[in-house]
């Protein structure tokens, strides 16, 4: 096996006469950061159903952590974890027990659980929180928290759609010192985000234009290519011609 | 196993902690059943009326006095001409007229025939029909008497009425099993369907999606907790009832709660079926109370009978569960019947329950592509 975490080719989604996501080739590296933009209704979100086994492909290829995801999706969801743009713990039970919860769909058991909600807890420096329902926390807290469930399984690959949407400068950096981390660990780290500052962390970026991806590369790279200063003038050159609207 | 343990462990902390939730599961079935028990009645107590005797002899004093303690009736009003009878049911108050003709009681005597108008305020007609049938069986029942003492000339033929398994039709025994119905629909169906639309709209349904667990688990671990508390709510009900409302249970209480368990599944299986079409909670509310809750109320039997119905409707009421379960529930209650007579109603129960498992595993499948 290579040592790509995820490679697609061709890969297209069409809803009716509107295709979605318009053969797009991708790979990314294990262990790599790899940032997932494009502007609104771009097709980011189809593309990361695909890949995570929520929708399947109308045409072309693609494999995440090694498995077919028309093949062996049962094998991938195992190897992955995910982090939705809507908050998805649950507001009304505490986080002990969203841990607990989430710790067992991914099959954990008792014992490694026990040892898990407790590291997680103090990596996310929630121990005066321990105890209070999630709804009541910051929104911050929240997503630090959500983020720190989605790896409870160790897996391969984690996709996070928009974590930071919403969050505070301060918490974003702190947000991000964790994703640092977690790649350092091995982990393959698939991330969409509109904050054009977080491009510049990536590793790599890849940018979506009505469904096709128009550019990928280092940000270093992307930027002398495109003869600009700033991932999110690159951007904004690439977003201006598209033909789709906003949403 | 972990994980499916872990799942209804979290649905039940989560029924739990919401207050509202927890009003509707325990207060909805003690409030309707308190509310159909007591308030809504189709006997009739203490109707006022009036009587206009134009005879005044031996024979109406007494029929007037039977009429006069009656329990269903009050005896308000004493008039004078035909004239009154009008005023009196425009004042509202009076429900019945009875009018004896002139020379009622020797007539009777002599020719064995007498007439007796009975005037009723109809703009409530089951009220006017009730009031009337309790008049007629009184007079009936004085006649009768009078038969017996040989003092008039007998009278053709006499019917002779027997109401078996509810003699004192009393409506609160065939309110509970369609209460039971109600609630179970309420609980199951309702609750089911937007605490998975739930999930669906706070995005926890994605994350699930993409989790290893299987759908299936997803469904029998949302629907466990509900089936669970769906039976203490029948036996919440029973209890009631017999304690209460004096309700009798004649048949057997094992076959009883397998009916309703089978009743209870078909329920759930329709909040599944309507969480995986609706896309939020409003949806899915509105689609249980208007696609479920209202035919169950109204095509089922509970209220209206489904023999009076216009055929279309009659059609449509034998896909509705509740009008099979109401049909078993009340024969095991009031007659104490058992499988042998109700299997043709098990089997059709069992079908529509089957088909709509079929029917919401299909859809909840369907949407993970």
């Amino acid at each position: 096996m290579s040592d790509l975490a995820i490679s697609a080719k061709g890969l297209t989604r069409t809803f009716g006469d509107f295709t979605a996501v318009d053969h797009i080739d991708l790979n990314v590296k294990q262990g790599e950061i790899f940032g997932f933009l494009g502007a609104n209704g771009a097709g980011k979100t189809t593309a990361m159903k695909m890949l995570t086994g929520l929708l399947s492909p109308s045409s072309g290829e693609a494999k995440v952590s090694g498995f077919d995801v028309y093949t062996d999706a049962e094998k991938i969801k195992k190897r992955i974890g995910y982090m939705s743009q809507k908050f998805s713990l649950y507001d009304d039970l505490t986080p002990e027990e969203n841990i607990r919860f989430y710790g067992g769909v991914y099959g954990l058991h008792d014992k490694d659980l026990k040892v898990k909600k407790d590291a997680l807890i103090s990596s996310v420096g929630l121990e005066q929180f321990r105890n209070k329902q999630v709804g009541s926390l910051p929104l911050g807290w929240k997503q630090k928290l959500a983020f720190a469930i989605s790896i409870i399984h160790d897996p391969k690959i984690v996709f996070l759609d928009e974590p930071t949407g919403g969050v505070d400068p301060v918490t974003r950096r702190q947000f991000w010192e964790r994703i640092y981390e977690v790649a350092d660990s091995g982990i393959t780290v698939f991330v969409t985000t509109h904050y054009m500052d977080e491009a510049e962390y990536c590793d790599r970026v890849s940018i979506m234009v009505d469904g096709r991806i128009d550019a990928m590369d280092t940000p270093s790279g992307l930027k002398s290519s495109f003869n600009a200063s700033s991932i999110e003038e690159v951007f904004i050159s690439l977003a201006r011609s598209a033909e789709r609207g906003d949403g | 196993m972990n994980a499916f343990l872990g799942f209804v462990i979290k649905e039940f902390k989560q029924i739990y902690r919401d207050t509202r939730t927890l009003v509707v599961l325990f207060g909805m079935p003690i409030i309707m059943l308190t509310l159909f028990g007591f308030a809504i009645r189709n006997e009739v107590s203490n109707a006022k009326i009036a009587v206009l005797d134009l005879s005044k002899d031996e024979v109406t004093r007494e029929l007037i006095q039977k009429l006069s303690v009656s329990k269903a009736f009050e005896l308000n009003a004493y008039l004078e001409n035909y004239d009154q009878v009008e005023q009196v049911f425009k004042q509202g108050e009076i429900k019945e007229v009875v009018v004896f003709e002139p020379d009622f009681g020797n007539k009777l005597v002599k020719e064995g025939k007498a007439d007796v108008q009975v005037i009723t305020d109809a703009t409530d007609p089951n009220l006017a029909n009730i009031v009337q049938s309790y008049t007629g069986a009184i007079i009936r029942d004085y006649v009768q008497e009078l038969n017996d003492n040989g003092g008039t000339v007998q009278a053709g033929i006499q019917p002779s009425v027997q109401m078996m398994y509810n003699p004192e039709l009393k409506s609160v025994n065939l309110f509970v099993p369609g209460l039971i119905a109600v609630i179970l629909m309420l609980i199951s169906a309702l609750m089911t369907s937007i605490s998975i639309t739930r999930e669906k709209e706070m995005g926890n349904m994605e994350i699930l999606l993409v989790s290893p667990l299987k759908p299936y688990y997803i469904i029998i671990g949302k629907v466990i907790p509900y089936l669970l508390l769906s039976v203490v709510n029948v036996i919440t009900i029973l209890v009631l009832a017999k304690f209460i409302f004096n309700v009798p249970f004649n048949g057997s209480y094992g076959f009883f709660f397998f009916e309703s368990i089978l009743f209870i599944v078909t329920a759930l299986a329709l909040g599944v079926f309507i969480s995986s079409v609706a896309q939020n909670q409003q949806t899915a509310m509105m689609a249980s109370l208007a696609g479920l809750l209202l035919p169950t109320v109204l095509l089922s039997g509970f209220i209206f009978p489904v023999e009076s119905m216009p055929l279309p409707l009659q059609v449509v009421s034998n896909i509705i569960p509740a009008k099979w379960f109401l049909i078993i529930v009340r024969s095991i209650m009031l007659k104490g019947s058992g499988l042998v007579f109700l299997w043709k109603e098990t089997l059709i129960l069992t079908f529509i329950a089957v088909a709509f498992i079929a029917l919401s595993l299909k859809k909840f499948k369907v949407r993970l592509q």
